[in-house]
This record gives structure tokens, C-alpha cells and sequence, in this order.
């Protein structure tokens, strides 16, 4: 069924803020009801090192490292950090461009692991990619037309020429691109209209789950806005579920209902949208948040600012990854791995100093930790 | 031809006169060698009703200079020169289009496979290399004391060492293409991989393949008369312009017409060939194009 096709309104009002609702709900959605539409546990992915003449694999780089959430119809999952800790590889791997090093991907319920090549191809049409590059993610030698029809021509929806072209120009005017666009080539567009186009493909098969990865962050900041609430439109329209990748703290907050932060391959904090801008309990994520810049010069704040660079993923620190840098860090923190536990209903942190049920107080600093 | 309106509003010109005029505004290098060319294709097909026998021998006649009788001088052996250039068109004509034909189309084919499936890639560019190691002109004389002159034999000879290079570059295009993110998207959306390679990879090679092709064309023109003129090429009873060039040499100071003109066509066609393949890139990327329209 094209999208087309679709009654744009066929679910009610009440369903349609999943960033309101209550920790309890947010708790069921872990649990993997009919409603969930990725269940992820435990990813991995290692890229090998290789090096010299016989290409020996001398060392694994750990872009994902035990990654595990959900996520539900009609949601976006906001997944933020910093460049090279993984985010990208996440989205590959959920799309399956990339091969699982271990760990279990599920889409609609279904294990699609163990599924590989033809027998994809089913499970492809619920999971579509909106790309980074709005120019080297479009084909410069199809007609945009084209382009948006490919997928599809590909499950046999195409419908010949007539019905083809009806089914592209109806996603061509959902996108807000005019129907004389089609015959166009992608450089004769601009960043925004690409990106459009870019999802009136990934809309094409009706999916249930689109994967952005950083769908703005190559856009100006005035396009940002008009396609962030694009998707937010469709995303109500067709009860999408969104995995949204991206480094810009403010896009994530805009668009998101739950947000998972990241720090080299692995989850640090798992909560809902609101939770995590107002009382963040990982470090890692306080100094995230501390980052963000505050359009206003007389506020003064109390910033938490990281020191040194991200280590290496080829080399991750032992115990907790994030302790190199962490102004709270103790003993325990450099050898005993903190697991992502859920310390508040609805709210997992991967931190030794959140403990179940404790209140989220400031955490002390620590001039010893660093020296 | 194009009507411009105030509102820079460029209409379509009209017809379909007013189209291919508009290609030619457009693309004038394009236009000039194909004419060129088509013009030297003319002058191949047509060279029985345009010139007398070439092989016709009359001492009488010999190293007469460029008269009305005899447009391009004689020969040595009193043949007409004129005659013996046009048919020697069809000669370099054939070789340069059968020898950019066929390499083409098998560098494109391995290039493909080994650019696309990562296991075929290392055996086949190592046999590539194998065979770039091979000197072209010693494989070609080789080739012709084996099986004897024959413009087929010339055909096989320039082809061979020019395969590995059409493969090095199919396979390094492929390899760049296939890491694009439009590929990673056609994949997502459940392209198969036949799919991929023609509607993806092959369209966006075609613009280096096809000016690769052209240096292809013009360099197997160049060799086959650089073979004919060491005797390694085509037959000596043929008129190529190779051999003519070869013939002439030993008169050049005294008698220029004889290495002259066939030197001159030859000139002409390697440059006519090399000035369309830019053309042709230039037309057949159509983000190029439209700057330069």
C-alpha cells in the first residue's frame, strides 16, 4: 500500500505525543509489545585492524559495543554523541548495511540476524534510510523521479507507467515538491529539496521504521527546521517509527521522544526527552548538555567542561569507558564496568554512582580523580 | 535559436531541427568530430567510387608529384597516392572502432565483476597485471610471426594489452561508486544487485568508459600504422596508411607527398577521435553540461 493510499488520520489525537507519556508506559515499551517496531539487544560490531603486507588483523576497533533498546510505533528514539562513537554504525546495522558482529536486531518481532540477502528483502520495506548527504545519497543520473519510484519498481508497486507516475507525484506533493520536479536531475535542486526528495524515497514503500542518519546536519539552519517538521507531520500522518541519529542537542530535543546518549559504542543514559534535559544523571551527559550554547550572554552558568580528547575505540579504557575523562570518577569506576541499569522508572543510566532509587543529586567533583 | 525571454526563461527551441541546432550551440566539439568522423566513415564505405584501384602498379607513372591526374603524387611503384589514402581510411577506421569496441566491452564486463565481488578482484587484477607486463608492440610482432599478418591478427594484437587498462579503470570507478551513499540507498530500499550494477554503477562509469574508449581508438589507430610501418602490421599489399608511410620514408626528402598525406590523415583522424571523446565527456555528465551551456 502506498502511502498515498493511506487515510492521513486513521489514529487518534491521544496517540500522538509519545514524548508525554509516563515512565510507565515508557517501561512497557521495553518489553517488546505488538507496538514495538525495532527491538535491538546487545549489538556489536568490531571493525578489524589490519595492517601491513599479508593484512594480519593486529586489533578490533569497538564501534558498537552492547547496544540495547526499542523502539515503538509512532516514536522517534533520539540517538546522540559525539563523532566516531558509533551512532552512524547503529543506523547501518539496523538497516543491515552493514553485518552484525553479535547481538539480535528485530523488526516487527521478526529476528532478521540470521536473515541475510534474498530473504531481506521483505523486511527491507519496513525499514527505510533517510541519508546524511542530501547530494552523493541521490543517484546524479536518475531523474527524481526516478529515483523516488525506484523502490517501488523493486517490490513490483510500481503499477506500470501511469500508476507509477500517480504514486510518485502523490509522494512528490506530501514532501511539499511540486509535480515539474520530477523530471528533474538531483543537482538541479537545492540542499532542502534533495533532502525532501531523499524522504519522499524512504516514504515510497510505506515503512514502518525510517532510520535518519543526521537528516539536517548538511542542511541550512533555516531548511533544518522546515524538513525537522516535515518528518514530525509524517511521522504523526503514518505513525512512523523514527531512530534519529544525530550530534546537534537541539534538533534531538526538538524532534525526539526518547533519547539514548552514546560515548565510544556504548548507551551511557536511556530516557524520555523531558527526563534527560532536566535532570541528566550520567556525567558524560551533563557535560553534553553543559556544551550546548545559550543565546543569551548575561546568563553565567556552572558548566562541566570535559578534558582530553575521546579515547580510541581500538583501545577503549578499561572499566567504565567514559572514567578517563570524568570528573566524578572513583576507584571502582576503572575497573568494574558499569552496566546500563534502570535507576528511575523509565531512566537507565551506566554510571557506579546512580544507584536504583536514588534521588538525582549533583554529583560531587573530585580533585583526585583526575590527577 | 534560443528565445530568451526577459525573465531568463529559456524555451525549448522548436522542432526537430531546432533541437539538434541547439545540441550543436551547445556542444560544438561534439558536433565538429562527429562530422569529422562521419565524413572519414563516408570516405571508407565509399572509396571504390571515389578512387581508382590502389593497387594498380604503372612504373611509368612513378614518384610523380601532385598533379590533376594524380591529386596526391605516386608512388614508388607508380600507384596513385590519393587512391591508396582513401582506402587506407578503412583500414584505420576498422582498427580503431573494432580495437575500442572490443576492449571496451570485455574491460567493462571483468572491470565490473572485479570492482562489485571482492574475491574475483584479486585474482583477476593480478592476471591484469600479468599482462600489462607484456611490451604491446613485441606481442604484436610475436603474434604476426605466429599466425602471419592479417588485419584481424592487428586487431587481436592491439586489443589484448589495452584490456588491462579499461579494467584498471572500470574497476577503480566501480570501487569509488560502489562506496557512494546512493548505492548504500539503493541497497536499503531492496535494489538487487543486477539492478544496482545497471542502473547505478554502469551509468555513471559510462562518461570515463566512453572517453577512455576514444584514446583506446586513437591510440590502436596510432599503433597499427606504428606496426605497418615496421612490417608488423597488416599485410604489405594492403593499402594502410602505415605501410604507405613506411614505403615513402625512403624518398621523404626528395618526394614528401608519398609519407605526406597518409600522415596527415592519420593526424587528423588521432585528433578528430581524442577532440570528440572530450566533447563527449563533457556532454555525457550532465552536471559538466549544464555550467557550460
Amino acid at each position: 500500500m502506498a502511502p498515498s493510499d493511506m487515510a492521513p488520520s486513521d489514529m487518534a489525537p491521544s496517540d500522538m505525543a509519545p514524548g508525554d507519556m509516563t515512565p510507565a508506559t515508557a517501561r512497557a515499551a521495553t518489553n517488546g509489545d505488538a507496538e514495538t517496531v525495532l527491538e535491538v539487544q546487545d549489538l556489536k560490531k568490531f571493525f578489524p585492524v589490519k595492517r601491513g603486507l599479508l593484512s594480519s588483523t593486529v586489533g578490533q576497533v569497538y564501534a558498537v559495543d552492547g547496544v540495547s533498546f526499542t523502539i515503538r510505533r509512532g516514536e522517534t528514539l533520539g540517538l546522540v554523541g559525539e563523532s566516531g562513537c558509533g551512532k552512524t554504525t547503529i543506523g547501518k546495522l539496523v538497516m543491515r548495511l552493514l553485518e552484525p558482529t553479535a547481538g539480535v536486531v528485530k523488526i516487527l518481532g521478526t529476528d532478521i540476524t540470521a536473515v541475510s540477502g534474498r530473504g531481506l528483502r521483505p523486511y527491507r520495506r519496513e525499514m527505510q534510510m533517510v541519508f546524511q548527504d542530501p547530494y552523493s545519497s541521490l543517484n546524479p543520473r536518475m531523474s527524481a523521479g526516478a529515483i523516488v519510484r525506484e523502490p517501488l519498481k523493486n517490490y513490483g508497486l510500481d503499477g506500470g507507467s501511469i500508476g507509477g507516475e500517480k504514486q510518485a507525484e502523490a509522494l512528490f506533493a506530501r514532501v511539499g515538491l511540486k509535480r515539474e520536479h520530477m523530471a528533474k536531475y538531483p543537482h538541479e535542486f537545492s540542499g532542502g529539496q534533495r533532502q525532501r526528495l531523499g524522504i519522499a524515497r524512504a516514504l515510497a514503500l510505506n515503512p514502518s521504521l525510517i532510520v535518519a542518519d543526521e537528516p539536517v546536519s548538511a542542511l541550512d539552519v533555516s531548511v533544518q527546521a522546515q524538513v525537522i517538521n516535515l518528518l514530525m507531520d509524517l511521522q504523526v500522518e503514518y505513525r512512523l517509527a523514527f531512530l534519529f541519529i544525530s550530534h546537534d542537542l537541539a534538533v534531538v530535543e526538538h524532534i525526539s521522544h526518547r533519547v539514548a546518549v552514546m560515548y565510544l559504542g556504548k548507551i551511557v543514559e536511556l530516557t524520555d526527552k523531558r527526563t534527560l534535559f532536566t535532570t541528566p544523571l550520567h556525567p558524560y551527559t551533563e557535560a553534553l548538555l553543559a556544551a550546548v550554547p545559550v543565546p543569551d550572554p548575561e546568563i553565567s552558568r556552572q558548566r562541566l567542561i570535559l578534558e582530553g580528547d575521546v579515547p580510541s575505540p581500538i583501545n577503549p579504557p578499561s572499566g567504565c569507558r567514559f572514567h578517563t575523562r570524568c570528573p566524578y570518577a572513583v576507584e571502582r569506576c576503572r575497573h568494574e564496568e558499569p552496566p546500563l541499569i534502570e535507576v528511575q522508572p523509565g531512566h537507565a543510566v551506566a554510571c557506579h554512582l546512580r544507584e536504583v532509587g536514588a534521588p538525582p543529586i549533583k554529583l560531587e567533583k573530585r580533585a583526585s580523580a583526575t590527577a | 535559436m534560443v528565445a530568451t525571454s526577459t525573465e531568463f526563461v529559456i524555451e525549448r527551441p522548436q522542432g526537430w531541427l531546432g533541437r539538434v541546432l541547439e545540441f550543436a550551440r551547445r556542444n560544438p566539439t561534439v558536433v565538429i568530430g562527429t562530422s569529422i568522423l562521419a565524413l572519414m566513415a563516408a570516405v571508407a564505405v565509399f572509396a571504390p567510387w571515389l578512387a581508382t584501384d590502389p593497387l594498380f602498379i604503372n612504373p611509368i607513372d612513378r614518384l610523380k608529384p601532385p598533379s590533376k591526374e594524380f591529386w596526391f603524387g605516386t608512388d614508388h611503384l607508380g600507384r596513385d597516392v590519393y587512391a591508396r589514402t582513401v582506402f587506407g581510411t578503412r583500414i584505420s577506421l576498422t582498427v580503431g572502432l573494432a580495437v575500442a569496441t572490443f576492449s571496451t566491452a570485455i574491460g567493462l564486463a571483468i572491470g565490473l565483476v572485479a570492482g562489485y565481488i571482492r574475491i574475483v578482484d584479486a585474482i583477476v587484477m593480478r592476471i591484469m597485471d600479468g599482462l600489462m607486463a607484456i611490451p604491446g608492440i613485441l606481442f604484436a610482432i610475436a603474434l604476426m610471426a605466429l599466425f602471419g599478418s592479417s588485419v584481424q591478427n592487428v586487431i587481436i594484437a592491439i586489443t589484448v594489452p589495452e584490456v588491462p587498462r579499461v579494467v584498471r579503470l572500470v574497476r577503480a570507478v566501480v570501487l569509488t561508486i560502489r562506496e557512494q551513499p546512493f548505492v548504500e540507498a539503493a541497497v536499503a530500499s531492496g535494489t538487487r544487485l543486477p539492478r544496482i550494477l545497471v542502473r547505478h554503477i554502469l551509468p555513471n562509469i559510462f562518461a570515463p568508459l566512453i572517453v577512455q574508449a576514444t584514446y583506446v581508438c586513437a591510440s590502436a589507430v596510432i599503433v597499427e600504422a606504428l606496426l605497418s610501418f615496421l612490417g608488423a602490421g597488416t599485410p604489405p599489399e594492403v593499402p594502410s596508411w602505415g605501410n604507405m608511410m613506411a614505403d615513402g620514408r625512403v624518398y621523404f626528402q626528395i618526394k614528401p607527398w608519398i609519407l605526406l598525406f597518409p600522415g596527415i590523415c592519420l593526424a587528423l583522424m588521432v585528433l578528430t577521435v581524442n577532440v570528440l571523446g572530450d566533447g563527449l565527456r563533457d556532454t555525457l555528465d550532465p552536471r559538466i553540461a549544464r555550467r557550460m551551456g
